[in-house]
Parts: C-alpha cells; sequence; structure tokens
C-alpha cells in the first residue's frame, strides 16, 4: 500500500544538502587531522617536554612552548579578571534594568564592539593604548603598587597589561551578549516571588544572577576562548619577548602572536612543525573551551525554554 | 548598585567610540582619491595608495564566497529544512566548535592544505582561509533565515502538488533570499577584517597583482605592514585605511540590524 509518492528529486536534494553538512563535520576532523599530521616531527622530537620547557631556539632547532603558553593564559586571565565584572554589569544593565529603547540601542552597540576587527585594535592599542600606559599607568603603578610582584621592571607600555587590557575590551562584548541572553531566559517569576517576598530590586537581581550562574559561566569560557585565540591584537601590544615574568610591566610572547611573527619565515622542517604544534595546542584548548561553553549554554537555556 | 551597572556600560561603550573617531581623526588626513587608485610608492617617499590591497582584498573575499557559501548554503538549508534530528544537532554544535577557532589556526590549516602543495603562497591559500572562517556564520544565518519563513508557505507549496525539493529551492529559498544575503554580507563582513590568516596565505604584495596562484596583497596586512613601520606617513595611512575598513563592517552590521529587525520582532515569544 503506498503511503506517500517519493519523487526522485526529493531524496537527492535532501542527500546533497546532508552532503554539504556532513562536509563542516568532516572539515573540523580535517583540521584536527591535518595539524596533527604536520606536527608530526616536533611531537617524535620533544613529545610532552615540548609543552614545559622554555627554550626556543630556532638556531639549534630547540623547542619549548612554556613561555607562549605561560604569555597566552596571563593575558587571556588578566582580560577575564578585567572584563568579566564589567560585562555582567552590562547584562545587568541590559536585561534587568534598562528600558526598551534603551536596551535595543546598547546591544547594538555592544555588538559593534564585537565587529571591529583586531587589527584595528592593535594598530589602537599601538598609538594610544601602549602610550597611555607608557607615561600614565605604568609610572604610576611603578611608583605606588611595586610591593606587588606583578608591578615591577621597566615602562615600556607595551607588555602583559597592555594585552591583558586590548583583550578585555575584546571579549566584552561576547560575555556580556551571551550573559544578557541567559539572564533575559529566567523566567520572570523569579523576580516576581523575591520581589513579593520583600526582597530590594537589588537582591532580586542577585537571585536571578545565581540562577544563571552556569551560565554565566558558559558566556565566561566562550570569553575566554575568544581571549585564548585572539592574535594581532595581542601581537601587537605584548612585546613579543620569549620569556616568563611575573610583572604584569614586563614583555610577553603568546602562543597566537608566535605563529603570526615566525611561521612566514620559519626555515627547517622543525620549526615549521613546532609552530604547528603550537596551532595544535591553541586548536584542542579552544575546542575545549568552547565546547564546553556552548553544551552549558544550550543545556540553561532549554532548560529555561520548557515551561 | 545601579549606577556601578551603568557605569559599566559606559565604561564598555567608551573605546567603541573612541578606536571609531580616533581613526577618523587620524585616518582622514589620508583619505584621498589618490589613496584609493594609487599603488604603494617606495619605502621613504610619502604618497601612494592602497589599489593593490583594496583589489587584493576583493579577490580574497571573492574566493572565501565561492568556495564557502555553497557548503553554507546547502548545509543551512539541510539544517532548516531535514535537521530536526541528532545528526542536525551533530552538525550544528560542530559548526559552532569551527567558529570558535582561531582565525590563525585556520590559516595554519590553509597553509597544509594549500600553500605546501603548491609549494608558495598564493591568494587561493587565503581565499580556502576566508572560507573555513565564513562558513559557521554563514551556515548560522541561513539556517534561522529559512526558519523565520512561515510554515503555511511549504504547506502551500506541497498542497499545490509541488515536490518539496521544488518547493524548497523555488519558493523558500527565494523568500528568505533578503536575510540570506545579509547573513552573507555579515560573514563577508568578518572575512573582511581577517589578518592572521592571510600573513602566511597570502602573504602580501607590494605590487599589483591579480594572479591568484601567487601571494596577494590584503587591506588587513597593508595596516599590520604600515602600523608596524617607522615612517609616520606610513602609519597615517594604516588609520586611514583601517577607517575605511571599520567603517565598512559597521556599514554592513548596520544593514543585517536593519534588513532582521522586523523579522525577529515578529518571532519574539
Amino acid at each position: 500500500m503506498k503511503q506517500q509518492t517519493y519523487h526522485i528529486g526529493d531524496r537527492v536534494f535532501k542527500t546533497t544538502t546532508m552532503v554539504f553538512a556532513l562536509f563542516i563535520l568532516v572539515l573540523v576532523f580535517l583540521m584536527g587531522y591535518e595539524m596533527v599530521h604536520g606536527s608530526e616531527l616536533s611531537l617524535k622530537q620533544f613529545g610532552w617536554k615540548f609543552l614545559y620547557t622554555g627554550t626556543w631556539d630556532p638556531v639549534a632547532d630547540e623547542y619549548g612552548a612554556r613561555p607562549f603558553i605561560f604569555g597566552t593564559l596571563v593575558s587571556s586571565f588578566l582580560a577575564l579578571i578585567l572584563a568579566l565584572p564589567l560585562s555582567i554589569g552590562v547584562a545587568i544593565f541590559l536585561s534587568e534594568l534598562a528600558p526598551r529603547w534603551l536596551e535595543r540601542p546598547i546591544s547594538f552597540l555592544v555588538e559593534l564592539l564585537a565587529a571591529i576587527p583586531s587589527i584595528v585594535y592593535g594598530l589602537w592599542g599601538i598609538f594610544v593604548l601602549v602610550p597611555w600606559l607608557r607615561i600614565t599607568v605604568e609610572p604610576f603603578l611603578l611608583a605606588h603598587a611595586d610591593f606587588l610582584p606583578f608591578f615591577r621592571g621597566v615602562p615600556y607600555g607595551y607588555g602583559m597589561l597592555a594585552a591583558g587590557i586590548i583583550l578585555a575590551i575584546m571579549i566584552l562584548p561576547i560575555i556580556s551578549s551571551i550573559s544578557r541572553d541567559i539572564l533575559r531566559a529566567i523566567p520572570t517569576s523569579q523576580r516576581e516571588a523575591a520581589l513579593a517576598l520583600g526582597a530590594t530590586k537589588w537582591e532580586s537581581t542577585m537571585i536571578v544572577l545565581a540562577d544563571g550562574k552556569s551560565g554565566l559561566l558558559g558566556a565566561t569560557l566562550l570569553g575566554l576562548g575568544r581571549a585564548v585565540g585572539e592574535t594581532m591584537a595581542v601581537t601587537m601590544v605584548i612585546g613579543n619577548r620569549p620569556e616568563i615574568s611575573f610583572s604584569l610591566l614586563d614583555p610577553g610572547y603568546s602562543m597566537a602572536s608566535v605563529i603570526a611573527n615566525e611561521f612566514a619565515e620559519a626555515t627547517s622542517s622543525m620549526y615549521t612543525s613546532a609552530l604547528i604544534e603550537i596551532a595544535l595546542i591553541l586548536f584542542v584548548l579552544t575546542i575545549i573551551l568552547n565546547g564546553i561553553a556552548r553544551l552549558i549554554v544550550w543545556s540553561i537555556t532549554r532548560k529555561f525554554k520548557t515551561p | 548598585m545601579t549606577s556601578l551597572s551603568i557605569l559599566s556600560v559606559a565604561i564598555a561603550v567608551i573605546p567603541l567610540f573612541l578606536i571609531f573617531f580616533y581613526s577618523l581623526a587620524q585616518g582622514v588626513s589620508s583619505l584621498n582619491v589618490d589613496f584609493f587608485i594609487h599603488m604603494p610608492k617606495p619605502v621613504g617617499e610619502t604618497g601612494g595608495g592602497m589599489a593593490n590591497a583594496l583589489v587584493g582584498t576583493a579577490i580574497l573575499i571573492g574566493l572565501g564566497c565561492l568556495f564557502g557559501l555553497p557548503v553554507s548554503i546547502f548545509a543551512g538549508i539541510y539544517l532548516a529544512e531535514y535537521g530536526n534530528n541528532t545528526l542536525g544537532q551533530t552538525v550544528r554544535f560542530f559548526t559552532d566548535v569551527l567558529s570558535g577557532v582561531p582565525s590563525i589556526v585556520v590559516g595554519v590549516v590553509a597553509y597544509i592544505l594549500v600553500v605546501i602543495p603548491m609549494k608558495q603562497f598564493s591568494a587561493l591559500a587565503g581565499g580556502v582561509a576566508l572560507a573555513i572562517l565564513m562558513i559557521p556564520t554563514a551556515t548560522r544565518t541561513t539556517e534561522e533565515m529559512i526558519r523565520l519563513v512561515p510554515q503555511s508557505f511549504r504547506e502551500a507549496a506541497l498542497a499545490l502538488g509541488i515536490p518539496q525539493w521544488k518547493a524548497t529551492l523555488k519558493v523558500i529559498l527565494p523568500t528568505a533570499l533578503k536575510g540570506i544575503t545579509t547573513g552573507v554580507l555579515l560573514a563577508i563582513a568578518r572575512a573582511a577584517g581577517e589578518t592572521a590568516p592571510l600573513l602566511f596565505t597570502a602573504l602580501g604584495n607590494r605590487f599589483w597583482s591579480t594572479d591568484l596562484g601567487h601571494p596577494i596583497a590584503s587591506l588587513t596586512v597593508f595596516i599590520y605592514d604600515y602600523a608596524k613601520a617607522p615612517f609616520e606617513d606610513w602609519n597615517r595611512q594604516a588609520w586611514g585605511a583601517a577607517f575605511i575598513l571599520i567603517l565598512l563592517i559597521f556599514i554592513i552590521n548596520i544593514t543585517f540590524r536593519f534588513a532582521t529587525r522586523g523579522r525577529y520582532a515578529e518571532n519574539k515569544n
């Protein structure tokens, strides 16, 4: 008994579109495979040592990624420390406090901030942020805060602090727009219940924040993921010195920066292979961060959508 | 406490205006017709333009669209029409993951896939890198735009006896086309601003070149090179180019906002 007529065109069309959809899956795995294959030389030569040795010597073909991993992590976490409070503040404003007519334009402005290319941030960093740091901020910190090990050294302007600040500006839009969506997804009944029990507007906001905390964690991880992979803005202000230092005023080097600076001129195959291995580390790191973040954000918004 | 919240918004939004107006102020002095139609002058001479960089970026984006848009649009159609299953969810997840991969890593992959076999840097490699970067954005917006087409369109088409594949191609897709186009523009805006992947795929070129098999100049690498240079004239030109880039990206983003504002308002529930 024929239930439906299967048009052959339907089959072909569905299969064709499915092939293209699958291509995206294949692409991600292909990327991983090619990077593992490309870094084979370096993986075989250095193994796990690559992650914790600090020599980066293209002449002797000795490579260790420790300064770059350190640089990436420190600049990203610094950015997170600076951006997170501001982002939550913006998210609270946009989801709780702002009237409709104000919320849309401000949200849009924040999204425009996300659309500015990295290179322009870098340009602005070189000509505006770094001089400001060198002339005003860092001497101030050196004069008043140098009991802390983070603020020692010479005020170059370029360095970890500049990188952290630029990254903070760059990840703020992501964290705040996702946080805003998370907070919006929490049903108004929560706020109403709190207010009905006598809470102030601020206390009810705190409760809503607590409800959305795993979602906010997801937003934070996404911001961290972006900060870790940011290349041009960081390269232009971080100072590009492959050494570890605890002072934020000192230059550093991030994983993305070393690839950007040295890849086009990598002379030996071991050099190229070491750089590809750094790219692989970045790839895995961002996949983990983004994967966890997306899973959290998805499950949160789904949880609040079902009545 | 409210004031703290408002203060954070102010701090968040100030850099936007700072950057935009600063680049305008710095770059406007180098914005003249010459800037757009002349080639860069030799090192040390003032003046010159970025004609090769503009054309290069256009070519690279064209290649990116050529390689990336078919994938995005068809994948977006699949996800919207047939994608309410585990496979669809998996593809969506991996698309999101792909959008989070740093652009420098995408550049390394393009290097391995294109530059190494070709044994030279080329516009093609740059185009491949940009295509990979465009795919996640374009796929997601295509899917959303197709989903926004009311179900009644599909039902009406099927009720008239049109096969489903034809209904999708000739009824649904044209209806969603405006939204898809603006979504594609958004992906183009992202690709136009990318620098890192181009540094070792398309490399850069101080001369006029439209040859796809050789290195090619681009707006972003132009900004990078001129920003690092010790010549003030070059720095000014970098700001001019940066202003043009931001302007282009802002216009595209604002267009996208306007085009989708009405539709999203309808569907908000």
